[in-house]
């Protein structure tokens, strides 16, 4: 893969290179498939499915929740893989990856805390705990939130990239380790009223969980192609840009050649 | 390489005497903070003494900040940075020295707190071992990560706001084990000290290792 | 004889910016080479991309026998690059300053003593905190740090920039000197007269690439030192 378009290429390749959206075929299929996903999801999980024994309508609300949280951690899983390959092939292709793999998963992360809570306060009669799990899913979220802010603030292309891809590599040490200091942290202190977040789940119930998860997974890898496919059309339009910037810039040369006077200093 | 490293360490050390940041505005700054605290929470009613070691460690992970935010600052004068790339000092013995600059200052700082601590707050000092290991690992995870996450930032006009949103998050288990182990050198009850002491070495080594390796990456990028 | 430098339609960025547009050069052992042309040209980015400093993207790029485009970090210690920013620590003195840079780059003392002296910082100045120095003085502080590393290859971004008529001569002995020892020297500056005297040859550079290689004009017969009772007036250049 070159990073600056060949000088040679006429303007209609050039042209048909930078598609005009980013659907495609596959999107397309994807894309239904998920919509179709998404119907069965609401209908197993709001009306097939049977309420459970000890938490009655809320589970429910795990049909969300869990599909979601699975996701969010696999959209931060995948920009901590995208920013390892960045570092060593330096592709822009790897980094367009780790841009979409984080947005999408600070989405899916607001998601599961807002669900999450809105679970906990009449199961346990608090929005919040902390205990490793919630505290770790949290602090997941901020790390996301500031790769972004990281990758934005840089104006130097490749610099807020790889400074990001750091923060991105570090993603996950943090995670692990916030997890296990503070699950020991709070093993000290047992509230009896945190209760055990996966219920026993069987027949329906199960089948509106595995439901959820193919719908979230679906609209999880639509959204995640389409955003990583604008990433790579921006990457073009930069290449683009580049290719006219270089030809001015010569023409800055010609003519000043063509005026032997020397600029003022 | 060690030799890089001792001479970037005693650079920095040598600015810091010099302009006496640390001792002018850090130390100060961490003494107000703790007798501020000691305004929010009356000293009367037993809280101040029982949260002791939180409030420390929340001292000491500010001033850290501003520690490290300062060693980074030094290398962002004209010219410095490109001087740097092409000295041929491996990054990784930059990253080192500084870390081990701030090392020091911290260690410095911390004897000072602690003595502050005894007088103000009356704390029960006891557990010597226990709270110098902590101390150790503690002031070295911070200024490994400190280090780090500051060559993040080097250069961005906003850098002074985003390095403590970015740095404070990830030291959380630095708090959590360190305010333990100072809970258990204290006389508390059925603390393990030594395991969360052991928790936060675990801390440091994961970031000097990190640090190492990803801060050439920084100094080009 | 063995190129130093060696690019061809060489591409380099600065941001999104090409500031080199293909820019083709040839510098041989020894030589003492010139580059000239307006600001903004990209002389400053040409020497920086010898040094390794600034991606090169397309094109041929060597320095000393190293791959600057694919590897730009291996050339990085034996060259030295007198850049626009001193590179100065301001809570260090003049001779702390070079004694660090100089033993980063593996000087010994007495290379570190014999550049601090050839500059002229070894007296009063010697234990000045850079903060407090001149502009020209500044730079023959960065000059001194360049000197005790002694690098194969200098690349020298105005070199005369601020510096009064006795610093100039002092530069000009100096590059010379590093030649005679085997170094090659790459310099730019605006200053047309002393620098096609110091020059071998010079090249012209604009809109990022370097169109004429011409011979320089026949220097004028070096003055031996400031002549009395003339002042150069400089208007000091930082582009």
């Amino acid at each position: 893969m070159s990073d600056v378009s060949d000088p040679t290429e006429t303007e209609a390749e050039a042209e048909a290179e930078v598609p005009a959206h980013t659907g495609s075929r596959a999107t397309q299929v994807l894309g239904l498939a998920a919509l179709a996903a998404l119907a069965l999801w609401v209908l197993y999980g709001l009306v097939w499915s049977p309420p459970d024994r000890e938490m009655g309508d809320l589970v429910r609300l795990l049909y969300v929740h869990v599909p979601v949280a699975i996701l969010f951690y696999a959209g931060a899983g995948l920009t901590t893989f995208a920013s390892l390959m960045w570092l060593r092939r330096r592709s822009p292709g790897w980094d367009a990856l780790a841009v979409a793999a984080a947005e999408l998963g600070v989405v899916f992360g607001a998601l599961t805390l807002l669900t999450g809570s809105i679970w906990g306060k009449p199961t346990w009669n608090t929005f919040w705990t902390w205990d490793a799990r919630l505290t770790s899913t949290a602090l997941l979220e901020v790390l996301l939130i500031g790769y972004l802010a990281v990758r934005r603030v840089d104006p130097s292309p490749s610099g807020g990239s790889t400074r990001a891809s750091i923060l991105g590599l570090l993603l996950f040490p943090n995670v692990i380790i916030v997890h296990f200091s503070v699950d020991w942290w709070r093993s000290l202190h047992q509230k009896a009223t945190v209760t055990r977040l996966d219920p026993t789940i069987e027949g329906d119930m199960l089948v509106a969980l595995m439901v959820g998860m193919a719908a979230g997974g679906l609209v999880f890898a639509w959204l995640l192609i389409h955003r990583f496919r604008v990433a790579w059309l921006e990457q073009q339009v930069e290449r683009h840009d580049l290719d006219a910037a270089v030809a001015a810039r010569r023409a800055e040369g010609q003519l000043s050649t063509n005026e032997p006077e020397a600029q003022p200093a | 390489m060690w030799r890089d490293v001792a001479l970037v360490a005693g650079r920095d050390l040598r600015i810091e005497l010099r302009s006496r940041v640390a001792t002018n505005q850090v130390a100060p700054f961490a003494l107000l903070v703790l007798i501020l605290f000691a305004f929010a929470l009356d000293p009367d009613t037993g809280v101040l003494e029982s949260a002791t070691p939180g409030l420390y460690w929340i001292v000491v992970l500010f001033s850290g900040t501003l520690a490290v935010s300062r060693s980074g600052s030094v290398d962002e004068a004209d010219g410095v940075r490109d001087a740097l790339r092409l000295s041929g000092l491996a990054p990784a013995a930059v990253f080192l020295g500084k870390a081990a600059a701030v090392v020091a200052q911290l260690l410095v700082l911390e004897l000072v707190l602690v003595g502050a601590v005894g007088v103000l707050y009356d704390a029960p000092l006891a557990g010597f071992p226990l709270m110098t290991a902590t101390c150790l690992a503690a002031t070295v995870a911070i200024a490994a990560t400190g280090v780090l996450y500051s060559g993040l930032v080097a250069g961005l006009r906003v850098r002074d706001t985003l390095l403590p949103l970015l740095l404070l998050p990830v030291l959380a288990p630095v708090l959590i084990g360190a305010t333990r182990a100072f809970e258990d050198a204290f006389g508390a009850d059925g603390i393990r000290g030594w395991e969360w002491c052991g928790l936060v070495v675990l801390f440091a080594v994961v970031y000097v290792v990190a640090g190492c390796l990803a801060y050439g990456a920084l100094l080009e990028g | 004889m063995e190129l130093v430098v060696h690019f061809r339609a060489a591409v380099a960025l600065l941001g999104r910016f090409p500031a080199l547009a293909g820019i083709d050069l040839d510098v041989a052992q020894g030589q003492i080479v010139l580059l000239r042309g307006p600001n903004g040209a990209g002389k400053t980015t040409l020497l920086r991309a010898c040094a390794g400093l600034v991606p090169v993207v397309d094109g041929v790029a060597e320095v000393l026998g190293c791959d600057v485009r694919r590897d730009p970090r291996a050339v990085r210690g034996r060259v030295g690059l007198l850049g626009h920013g001193a590179g100065l620590y301001d809570d260090l003195t003049v001779a702390e300053n070079v004694r660090f840079w100089g033993r980063a780059g593996r000087a010994e003392a007495a290379d570190v003593a014999a550049a601090l002296g050839l500059l002229g910082l070894d007296g009063r100045l010697r234990d000045v905190s850079a903060a407090k120095l001149s502009a020209g003085q500044r730079r023959r502080t960065s000059l001194a740090c360049l000197l005790a590393r002694r690098p194969q290859l200098w690349l020298l971004d105005e070199p005369h920039a601020g510096m009064d008529a006795a610093a100039r001569d002092q530069v000009d002995a100096l590059v010379r000197q590093a030649v005679a020892q085997g170094a090659t020297v790459v310099f730019s500056s605006h200053e047309t007269d002393r620098a096609t005297g110091l020059a071998d040859r010079v090249v012209e550079i604009t809109g990022g690439t370097a169109h004429v290689d011409a011979e320089p004009e026949p220097a004028p017969t070096p003055p031996p030192g400031p002549e009395p009772g003339t002042s150069e007036k400089v208007t000091a250049d930082v582009a």
